[in-house]
């Protein structure tokens, strides 16, 4: 455990985790940063908080407690209907100023980061962005955390040495939650805040579902992802969606894949598209860009097929086959097929 | 309508070589670039002058030879461009760097009051999407962020209706003006530059401010008003390499992953 601290900064203890929701629907990432918490709260022997903020959501408080919550600040208001920075800006910066943590947690999603950027000026202390790392130096008891930078072509560890509460947003998919103790109980507080919707500048007059089917790449098992490669559109459909229909998984594309025209943006891995966490990935025809690669860094096995034997895919990768995919993966999905195949329920 | 747009300079990250021997950052090996967010929050202000009237103003902070990505705004439409720029700016992070932003947009507005300033999502080398937030947060209007779509401006209201981009969904939002966008590529094509601007943009020169100029704070900007600090930089951890093998080989792991993790 971490040695405790004096003077100004000893006022602020206990691990802090925002807990996102849309509608009631809490975000996997805040509980994966709840086990995320957890580890950290551990190593500086205090308590681990979620923040609970939003309208009639006082069901999910007790999920928050099996996931790992020692404690919840539940502020359930109907102006916090929607999320708008405003609102929540104030009652998370007066809650943090009442009850002073040293350490928040926040997903870097839209909503996550929108926050956090706020918060963080607001309480003039530092943030660090889009985490994939956290630990704790328990000899000066201050969170190390670690972050991709320019484009992914390094990683830097982030500290903020002499400021109260420490922050951070996490990426979705790299932390682990923990498995869910059922009945698991824990202490809800329920701090008086006062909101009124008159004077307030923004107003959110609807969510859109985009429409279309849903793409869920963050949550898919399995992804077959194309890229350049595949060479033309008809190319991508017979053997990226060939591949995706006979193993049952999502399709995602590479940047490249997805400027040619072949698949809609909304696929697109990578940096500027989504990162993803599947049990397998396979990258037909793409050829492991940086960019793509920290978007894949998540998946358990990763399977690559490219012709040129020294593409950097291949140094990332779990399995490799290397050859033509015009020829490779029709043979894979005819095998596949005739041995049973590992189609997901 | 004054809209400011903040553009920063950045190096392409593309080409970002990573030095193995001292694990630092080869910047010089990366032409330096406006950061493409950036060039779409331009293009949406000078569609916004379009069909509004106004003015569009861009600034940078950044060293001496930032003043490329602002004549680059020139020859995409701008009006007007202010590089802040000063030694102790060194080092700042985003908090840092947000003050000194707002600290020059709070200087250009004494003379001419702004409607609206428009930020990029993220800067393609930082990466944090914090700058924007911070600088609405210090001069205390509202943000709107991740926006890839300007539905309206009421300016009669001081009134602006945009799209935020969510991760399955967008938002439909009114804020007040003024306010703060951070945009999304999506929001706009980019135009050619017309060949009046692009002569425009070569002879421009924007005025520089430096700490003297901004009024402001030492004890807030640089290292000292900086709370985070970069303790350590390393190289991505790389796989080992992967495990070459016939499509043979790869059905059989396939299907023994298969009967082992019951996928
Ligand atoms: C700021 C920024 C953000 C970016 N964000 C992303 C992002 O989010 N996601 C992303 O993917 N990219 C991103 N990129 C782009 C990235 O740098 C690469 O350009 C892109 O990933 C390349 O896509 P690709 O691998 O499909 O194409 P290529 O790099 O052209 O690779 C094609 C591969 O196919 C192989 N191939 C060709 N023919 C065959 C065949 N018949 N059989 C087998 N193999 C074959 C080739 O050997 C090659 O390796 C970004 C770039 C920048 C600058
Ligand atoms: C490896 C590394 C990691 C870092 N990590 C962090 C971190 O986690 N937290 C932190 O606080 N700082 C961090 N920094 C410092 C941070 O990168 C700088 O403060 C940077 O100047 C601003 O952040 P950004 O590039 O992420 O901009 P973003 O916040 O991503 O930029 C968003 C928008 O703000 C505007 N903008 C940003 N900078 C300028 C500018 N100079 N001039 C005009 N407009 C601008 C642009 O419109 C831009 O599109 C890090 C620096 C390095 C080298």
């Amino acid at each position: 455990t971490a040695i405790r601290l004096t003077g100004e900064l000893a006022n602020y203890q206990g691990v802090w985790v925002f807990i996102e929701q849309r509608e009631g629907v809490v975000a996997p990432v805040s509980l994966e940063l709840l086990g995320a918490g957890h580890q950290l709260a551990k190593k500086l022997d205090v308590e681990l908080c979620g923040v609970l903020l939003g309208d009639r959501v006082s069901d999910s408080v007790n999920m928050l407690y099996e996931y790992g919550a020692d404690k919840v600040y539940l502020v359930d208001h109907p102006v916090l209907h929607f999320y708008r920075t405003e609102t929540y800006m104030k009652v998370f910066v007066e809650l943090v100023k009442r009850y002073a943590p040293e350490i928040i947690l926040m997903g870097a999603t839209t909503t996550g980061r929108d926050l956090a950027g706020a918060v963080a000026t607001d309480l003039a202390t530092g943030l660090t962005a889009d985490c994939t790392g956290l630990d704790i130096d328990g000899k000066q008891r201050i969170m190390l955390a670690t972050r991709p930078a320019f484009g992914g072509n390094i990683m830097a560890t982030i500290l903020c040495k002499n400021h109260r509460p420490q922050m951070a947003t996490v990426r979705p998919k790299v932390m682990k939650m923990m498995t869910p103790n059922p009945g698991r109980q824990g202490v809800l507080v329920t701090p008086e805040v006062t909101l009124q919707e008159d004077n307030l500048l923004t107003q959110v007059l609807e969510i859109v579902k985009e429409h279309g089917e849903q793409v869920n790449l963050q949550e898919a098992a399995i992804i077959v992802a194309g890229g350049r490669g595949l060479g033309d559109r008809a190319g991508f459909q017979k053997l990226c969606f060939g591949l995706a229909e006979a193993v049952g998984g999502q399709v995602g594309g590479s940047r490249a894949a997805v400027e040619a025209g072949w698949i809609e943006q909304k696929y697109q891995v990578g940096q500027t598209g989504v990162t993803v966490a599947p049990k397998i990935y396979f990258a037909l025809g793409i050829s492991g860009a940086i960019q793509h690669l920290v978007g894949i860094r998540g998946s358990d096995i990763i399977i690559a097929v490219n012709s040129d034997p020294d593409a950097p895919i291949f140094k990332e990768c779990t399995y490799g086959v290397v050859g033509d995919i015009f020829t490779i993966v029709p043979k894979l999905i005819e095998q596949l097929k005739e041995k049973g195949g590992i189609r997901c329920a | 309508m004054h809209m400011i747009v903040c553009v920063k300079q950045v190096p392409d990250t593309t080409e970002v070589r990573i030095d193995p021997v001292t694990n630092t950052l080869d910047r010089s090996s990366a032409p330096a670039i406006i950061n493409p967010y950036d060039s779409h929050a331009v293009e949406e202000a000078v569609r916004i002058k379009e069909m509004h009237g106004g003015k569009v103003t861009v600034i940078s902070m950044g060293p001496p030879n930032a003043i490329e990505v602002i004549k680059r705004c020139i020859a995409l439409g701008a009006d007007e461009g202010y590089l802040l720029s000063d030694r102790a700016f060194a080092g700042s992070d985003t908090l840092a760097t947000s003050y000194i932003l707002s600290q020059g947009i709070a200087t250009i507005s004494r003379r001419e009051p702004v409607d609206l300033i428009l930020c990029g999502k993220q800067a393609i080398d930082g990466d944090t999407a914090q700058v924007g937030p911070g600088i609405a947060r210090r001069l205390g209007i509202p943000q709107l962020t991740y926006v890839n779509h300007v539905a309206g401006i009421d300016p009669a209201r001081k009134e602006i209706k945009v799209h935020r981009k969510l991760d399955d969904a967008y938002e439909v939002v009114v804020a007040k003006l003024p306010c703060l966008l951070t945009v999304e590529k999506e929001i706009n094509e980019l135009s050619y530059s017309s060949l009046p601007n692009m002569l425009r943009a070569v002879r421009f020169e924007p005025k520089i401010l430096t700490v003297a100029d901004l009024q402001a704070d030492l004890s807030m900007m640089g290292l000292k008003g900086s709370p985070t600090s970069v303790s350590k930089i390393f190289a991505p951890p790389q796989r080992s390499g992967g495990e070459i093998c016939s499509v043979e080989q790869l059905v059989e792991k396939l299907l023994e992953l298969h009967s082992n993790e019951k996928c």
